[in-house]
């Protein structure tokens, strides 16, 4: 496989060429500290590798390096969720592609784990997703395949274009593998619904997390919801800021590890899917995604909390 | 620290000159302000402490939620990096609403931000050199300094160090810390720029015998009830300008009213002794403080530049501006209309400082990164100043660059023309964000400066120089004293139902001279723009030859008018009619404010600047 041979060739190069292949001094930069930062990444990842015996059991977020790895082992399911367009401009070396409107266009659990074999990912798999949408998208993808009990599933770092901008491998082959069988084991317990968030108003231990921007979240929301708007949640270099600084926005706000959070978003669960793994990767053991969101909630003729007593929508420049 | 070495060596292309940087923020502050929003939501902190340092630490409740906050970040001098654009653009993503709000003080505000948050918006803040410390409370505000100084034609020289010393000397001073009220300082360039007269210390720099010093100005400022400030003496040397600013506040800490929150800026204690008095009182204490004044002290304040800033006198691709001077019609192109209205030659030949037209100070995160690396690219000095009309100003730009920075700006949305105008409306935060506003004054705004775009008054010479300016209640955030038209809002009650209107104000200035404005009459706030409109109509038929409407305003407020408008009574009987307010039946829009479409009603609640 060409993108392999590449892949060798870059490894032979070493560090120094990863450098010099960043386009401008800019980017030179954000390299260096995006290293330091997978160096300890990367050391977290090892001490799980030894722990999973021969499977690579991934983190919640995996890190360049640790795909690159994967990659160069054949032991991993690269997921690319963007359009096809843009999949066939060019992607990572071995992904596939399922753009993200597929997997909504029919979501059942049964369709989901045929996705799942048509992408030729068998249980364990390491399954690594990508997109080019701050990692909201990739988040959404990732979700639905853990839930439909594909558990090893992980979100890449950073974004195609972070990826591009490094100089990294891509490609532009379309990578078909052969199907595999793949169970079905749903995961209630990172599932919530309209009836479910109901019952926890009110609940201290649990606690609704609205990932919407704040004007939309002050215009209307449901009750007792928190607001942590998917804007808090990345930078420009990674989909999600590091552990230390989640930990420290969850801390602040009096969220305990030890409570229960459900995300929601507007309507199809993407901007709290990341808000998901955000919370997740903040330490909080319980987290659940409400994927049909607020539009569904208002659907329902659900009760709301509306803020009228201010003109804050006036403050945008937008 | 690595930072700061970043911050020191600016990349800019046209690399003339770049002045030291200082670094105001704290880091510890930013850990002890999030451990005491833990201690307030446990209950460990009363509402009263809690507030009183939530505001020390420059973070205002926002209307009727004090659950979020507005952070005020100081701008000390208006002076503002590339680097702290950029980082304010990803504060407002991540942590506000995406957009950020210049104030008519030279700060800029994060709205919206919740209160658990405060703190990460603060460590961020710190990391490019900026703070919050001490931008709202009882303290000293954030120090201004004219966004002309240094390029300004008619100054004797530049204040800004003189500005940034001073805010150094009193930023975390033990002595402006629990001060009877709010304390501000501004300081200006020539007689006509910088707000010199509504602070309570402003400062014009001056020459006496090749001497540097200051006229000093003191007890001036706008609010409920507003005053214009007195001369201290015909002329300050240099060495006198920390002691006098020390003996003042030392004085308004002693004597200033704890009491009443109503009447206790320094302005009411000057009114109240009397200004003879005060005046002596001033003086006697700026002996005593000279006498005791330690050499340690005197060492905190050091007006000097840093040996590798030279400013520059003369550009070396020096080449004269194309117009400026011309007449220009709405039917000129975008650039000659916005060369007309947005750029000012400066002081020193061959450069420029151009203005960005922002709707009320309103900015969003792409804008300012766009703003940040066009700064990077065009302006010598590499920086921005905020003005008190809450634009931008940036400086240094060669004449052969204009039409690019005009592209750049076209391609972000931030060409608009008018900024040097009437067409450039102010407008506080009003009902978007602040406790006290009756009105949406900053949508108004707005709109105001919208409409007056479309038509054409950007380019009427005649109205160049009058400014419009609207607050949302009567305590003047907007400076609506100062302006040739002001407006500030309130609410009539008309049987069952409530209107928002807004009482307007003719003949104010905040030059050297200035004045307040003078109360004509109440305007609804839906006709505002059509009685701005009328009154340019009456002007245009009742002015003498080269009278400007600033010039026009001024005459009838003195009775001094001519043909069918001699006084103030004349021109309210020509604006009645268009300032009536319709019964509800007839005009349901009128009793809904900007930016709602539901029953106006007047609600307010506590302000936080007293707190």
């Amino acid at each position: 496989m060409c993108g392999l041979i590449n892949l060798k060739n870059k490894k032979a190069q070493g560090e120094l060429k990863y450098d010099i292949q960043a386009k401008s001094k800019n980017i030179n930069v954000k390299s260096s500290i995006l290293k330091q930062q997978n160096q300890k990444e990367t050391n977290n990842t090892k001490t799980q590798f030894k722990a999973k015996g021969t499977i690579d059991k991934l983190p919640i977020v995996c890190d360049v390096e640790t795909l690159r790895a994967l990659i160069r082992k054949k032991a991993v399911r690269v997921v690319d969720v963007r359009r096809i367009e843009d999949y066939k401009k060019g992607h990572i070396p071995t992904a596939v592609s399922l753009p993200l409107a597929n997997l909504l266009s029919n979501d059942s659990p049964e369709q989901i784990v045929k996705l799942l074999e048509n992408l030729g990912i068998y249980d364990e798999m390491p399954v690594v997703v990508y997109d080019d949408t701050f990692g909201a998208l990739a988040a959404r993808v990732a979700w639905t395949f853990q839930y439909v009990g594909h558990e090893n599933t992980s979100l890449l770092e950073m974004t195609y274009t972070n990826w591009k901008n490094l100089g990294l491998e891509i490609e532009n082959r379309i990578n078909k593998f052969p199907e595999t069988p793949h169970s079905l084991k749903l995961n209630q317990s990172i599932y919530a619904d309209a009836t479910y968030v109901e019952s926890i108003q009110n609940n201290p231990d649990k606690v609704l997390v609205d990932s919407r921007e704040r004007l939309n979240f002050l215009s209307e929301h449901i009750p007792s919801a928190k607001n942590i708007p998917y804007t808090m949640l990345g930078n420009d270099n990674h989909i999600l800021r590091s552990v230390d600084e989640l930990k420290r926005f969850v801390e602040n706000r009096g969220i305990s590890q030890d409570s229960e959070a459900i995300t929601y978003c507007g309507s199809v669960g993407t901007l709290s899917g990341l808000a998901f793994y955000a919370l997740k990767l903040a330490g909080i053991k319980n987290v659940k995604l409400y994927s049909k969101s607020f539009k569904d909630w208002k659907s329902l003729g659900k009760p709301k909390i509306e803020f009228k007593d201010a003109n804050y929508w006036d403050l945008s420049a937008e | 620290m690595k930072k700061n070495e970043e911050l020191t060596k600016v990349n800019h292309e046209k690399g003339s000159f770049v002045k030291p940087r200082e670094k105001w923020g704290l880091e510890k502050e930013t850990d002890n302000f999030a451990n005491k929003v833990k201690l307030y939501r446990q209950g460990k902190l009363s509402d009263d402490d809690f507030r009183r340092f939530r505001l020390q630490h420059g973070a205002y409740g926002s209307r009727l939620r004090p659950d979020y906050s507005m952070i005020r970040i100081k701008i000390p001098s208006g002076e503002i990096t590339p680097e702290q654009l950029e980082k304010i653009a990803n504060l407002s993503e991540a942590f506000s609403i995406g957009s950020a709000h210049v104030s008519t003080r030279q700060n800029i505000q994060l709205h919206w931000v919740q209160l658990e948050d405060v703190s990460e918006v603060m460590r961020g803040l710190v990391e490019v050199g900026l703070t919050t410390r001490e931008a709202c409370g009882n303290t000293v505000r954030n120090v201004m300094c004219s966004h002309f100084a240094g390029v300004c034609p008619d100054e004797v020289f530049d204040a800004t160090p003189y500005s940034t010393a001073i805010a150094k000397f009193l930023l975390r001073n033990p002595m402006s810390q629990n001060l009877p009220r709010k304390f501000k300082i501004n300081f200006g360039c020539c007689n006509k720029h910088g707000l010199v007269r509504i602070a309570d210390i402003g400062l014009v720099p001056d020459l006496k015998d090749g001497k540097k010093g200051f006229r000093i100005y003191l007890g001036g400022g706008l609010g409920a009830a507003s005053f214009i400030g007195h001369l201290l003496e015909d002329f300050t040397f240099e060495e006198q300008l920390l002691s006098t600013c020390m003996a003042t506040i030392r004085l308004f800490d002693r004597l200033g009213n704890r009491d009443n929150m109503a009447r206790n800026r320094m302005r009411y204690l000057v009114n109240e002794i009397g200004w003879e008095k005060f005046q002596k009182m001033v003086l006697k204490e700026r002996n005593i403080v000279e006498m005791t004044i330690s050499e340690f002290t005197k060492n905190l304040y050091q007006v000097h530049f840093n040996n590798s800033y030279v400013p520059i006198n003369k550009s070396t691709k020096f080449n004269k501006l194309p117009i400026v001077e011309t007449n220009i019609s709405t039917i000129s192109n975008g650039y000659d209309r916005w060369l007309h209205t947005n750029v000012v030659p400066q002081k020193q030949e061959g450069y420029f400082t151009i203005f960005i037209t922002l709707g009320a100070g309103d900015i969003t995160a792409n804008q300012l990164r766009s703003l940040a690396s066009l700064i990077r690219k065009f302006s010598s000095e590499s920086i921005a100043r905020n003005t008190p009309q809450q634009n931008f100003a940036i400086r240094y730009i060669y004449a052969n660059d204009l039409p690019d920075v005009y592209k750049k700006l076209m391609a972000i949305g931030l060409a608009n023309p008018g900024a040097l105008t009437i067409t450039s409306a102010v407008g506080c935060s009003g009902t978007t964000s602040c406790n006290l506003a009756i009105t949406n004054s900053h949508r108004l705004a707005k709109e105001v400066q919208r409409t007056l775009l479309e038509l054409g008054f950007d380019v009427d010479n005649d109205l160049r120089n009058s400014t419009i300016k609207i607050s949302g209640c009567p305590n003047s955030c907007g400076q609506h004293e100062i302006a040739t038209i002001g407006f500030f809002g309130g609410a009539a009650r008309i049987e069952n139902s409530m209107a928002p209107v807004y009482t307007m104000l003719f003949g104010g200035n905040g030059y050297e001279d200035g004045k307040l404005g003078k109360a004509i009459m109440r305007v609804p706030a839906k006709r505002v723009i059509e009685v701005i409109q009328k009154i340019v109509e009456l002007y245009k038929t009742e002015k003498s030859s080269s009278e400007t409407l600033d010039m026009w305003i001024d005459r009838i407020i003195n009775s001094n008018g001519s043909g069918n408008i001699k006084n103030i009574d004349d021109i309210k009987t020509l604006l009645t009619p268009v300032t009536q307010l319709p019964p509800f039946e007839e005009g349901q829009e009128f009793y809904q404010d900007y930016g709602n479409d539901i029953k106006f009603v007047a609600k307010t609640a506590r302000g936080e600047c007293a707190a």
